[in-house]
């Protein structure tokens, strides 16, 4: 959803209800600033925008508006349909993901297969770390000559 | 490459069933879910995230040793006909077949194995035996995507497993199905207690095709729920557990059917091979219901040996979309009853009748051959 005032992604929703009816209005960020809804005490900058006095003011910060970085995918989205954009909306919808695992499954972890090339990222990840631990090392000491050596290897295992 | 009309050609290898003891158990089925790391899933790609997901999978899935010589299409070139039929034939899902450009299907020429590309998930592969076989299907599949792995990064965690498009599939990524046959427990008013039970230890039941579909024929697919928490040969042994006892309860509710009413199962079996040969019109529903019945009699020695795999020939081959390719047009659903019917009083023809002798004894009394139905304590 975008916000109402620029082209940015709205994070912040305001509903108002007036006499019978609701107002609902969407901002970004930094609009959110600037109609001062961040400050809790400066909503009657709002009456401006809406041309109404508030009479219920409800807001929503972040919650349902988080968005998948890599996909774009929203938690709205994952609410509505019970599936997910891409392999990162796992880390992103964690929470809200991690909630209905148990009432869909035996347990929460997996116990299964491992993949193969997964075991060798894993070996691979920890041989970068610790070689770039002994780059550190090396070049605190000024050991430029083993600096050099450890560069070359980190440079292979990355390749 | 094999063509549509090569594929149809040929049974599949479970349906005729060589030196399978499927009497009960028709066929074992396991399913994995795959994805790409770096692509999002199917159902939020864009046509080009689609196509370039299935540019790299494809090749891959066609250098597969078992799929040499196999049926390789994307689903855009095959007709809505031909998707129909291989929906039919369990090799592709019917979410599959709604799919256009950007999914495939691979198939092995046994179709024992088959590979859709852009299904809900990046990719689904199936392999499918006859009888109850779920550790050798699984083992086959996984020689599968071990060699997969190879090539392709799928997507996964080190805590949720498999990643897929939808979280009921997480973890292993797979679903263990078994179809089965159960017409004495459906004739005995056993079948509700049974399903029950299954249900409630975290088993879902379905009909022929799946979530949604009635049960035809007195058929019935059983697989697992649950995919996250438990491993994929604990998940098979504990299905493989739950599906012998349903079959040793199958078995006994025929012979105690034998035992206790013998004359009125020879009629059953006697007034499904009469209907069959000579009924003029037969929707799908009759004609499974009757033909679900010979099939039972043949296990049961009322016909000469392979007169079952031919009743498994004759299911597949009177569904709709079976029956309007041999028809070679399309067809109404009248249209379709009465070439139904006449497909099944042609293969009637070369079948031999039921061999009954009718029995004037009192019937053995009251001895229970059903046992205990409890597979809690499995």
């Amino acid at each position: 959803m975008k916000c109402d005032f620029c082209d940015s992604t709205a994070t912040v929703f305001y509903t108002q209800a007036v006499g019978d009816g609701m107002v609902k209005k969407n901002f970004c960020d930094a609009c959110a600033e600037d109609h001062g809804l961040t400050d809790g005490d400066a909503y009657p900058m709002l009456e401006k925008i809406m041309d109404e006095i508030p009479e219920h003011v409800e807001l929503l910060m972040e919650d349902d508006a988080q968005q998948c970085d890599q996909c774009g995918f929203t938690l709205e989205d994952y609410r509505k349909v019970g599936r997910l954009g891409c392999s990162h909306c796992y880390q992103t919808f964690a929470e809200e993901i991690s909630r209905g695992l148990e009432k869909m499954h035996t347990g929460t972890r997996h116990e299964g297969k491992v993949p193969e090339g997964i075991v060798q990222d894993i070996v691979r990840e920890q041989e970068l770390e610790t070689l770039k631990n002994q780059l550190a090392q090396a070049i605190e000491a000024e050991d430029f000559e083993k600096a050099a050596t450890l560069r070359d290897q980190i440079k292979e295992i990355d390749a | 490459m094999m063509r549509f009309s090569t594929l149809m050609k040929h049974p599949a290898d479970w349906v005729t069933g060589k030196n399978a003891k499927n009497e009960v158990v028709i066929t074992s089925r396991i399913r994995l879910a795959r994805n790409l790391s770096d692509l999002p899933f199917p159902g939020w790609s864009k046509k080009s995230e689609r196509v370039a997901a299935m540019e790299r999978i494809l090749p891959v899935a066609k250098s597969l040793s078992s799929m040499k010589n196999g049926f390789i299409h994307e689903l855009s070139d095959l007709e809505a006909l031909q998707k129909q039929v291989l929906v039919e034939r369990h090799l592709i899902s019917r979410e599959q077949a709604a799919r256009g450009k950007g999914s495939a299907a691979v198939i092995d020429r046994g179709q024992k194995l088959s590979l859709m590309i852009n299904e809900e998930d990046h990719l689904r592969m199936q392999a499918i035996r006859p009888g109850l076989k779920l550790k050798e299907a699984y083992t086959a599949l996984n020689r599968v995507d071990e060699q997969l792995e190879k090539e392709l990064k799928f997507a996964y965690d080190q805590k949720l497993g498999y990643l897929t498009a939808c979280p009921t599939n997480l973890g292993t990524g797979m679903r263990a199905s078994v179809m089965l046959h159960l017409p004495a427990l459906v004739l005995t008013e056993q079948i509700g207690q049974v399903l029950q039970a299954v249900n409630k230890i975290g088993f879902a039941v379905r009909g022929l095709f799946g979530e949604g579909t009635e049960s035809l024929g007195y058929l019935f697919q059983i697989s697992n729920q649950s995919t996250l928490g438990e491993s994929e040969t604990a998940i098979i042994s504990r299905l493989e557990r739950v599906i012998s006892q349903i079959e040793s309860h199958e078995t006994n509710a025929r012979l105690k059917m034998l035992e206790d009413e013998p004359n009125e199962l020879s009629d059953k079996v006697g007034r499904a091979f009469g209907t069959l040969g000579y009924a003029t019109i037969f929707d799908s529903k009759e004609a499974f219901a009757h033909i679900s019945i010979l099939r039972m009699g043949a296990a049961m020695g009322y016909f000469p040996e392979g007169t079952m795999q031919i009743c498994d020939s004759m299911m597949m081959d009177i569904q709709p979309a079976h029956l309007q390719l041999h028809a070679d047009a399309e067809l109404e659903a009248e249209e379709r009853d009465l070439i139904r019917a006449e497909i099944l009083r042609s293969r009637l023809q070369s079948l031999t009748a039921p061999a009954i002798s009718l029995s004037t004894n009192e019937p053995a009394g009251d001895i229970d051959v059903t046992g205990d139905l409890n597979l809690e304590n499995e």
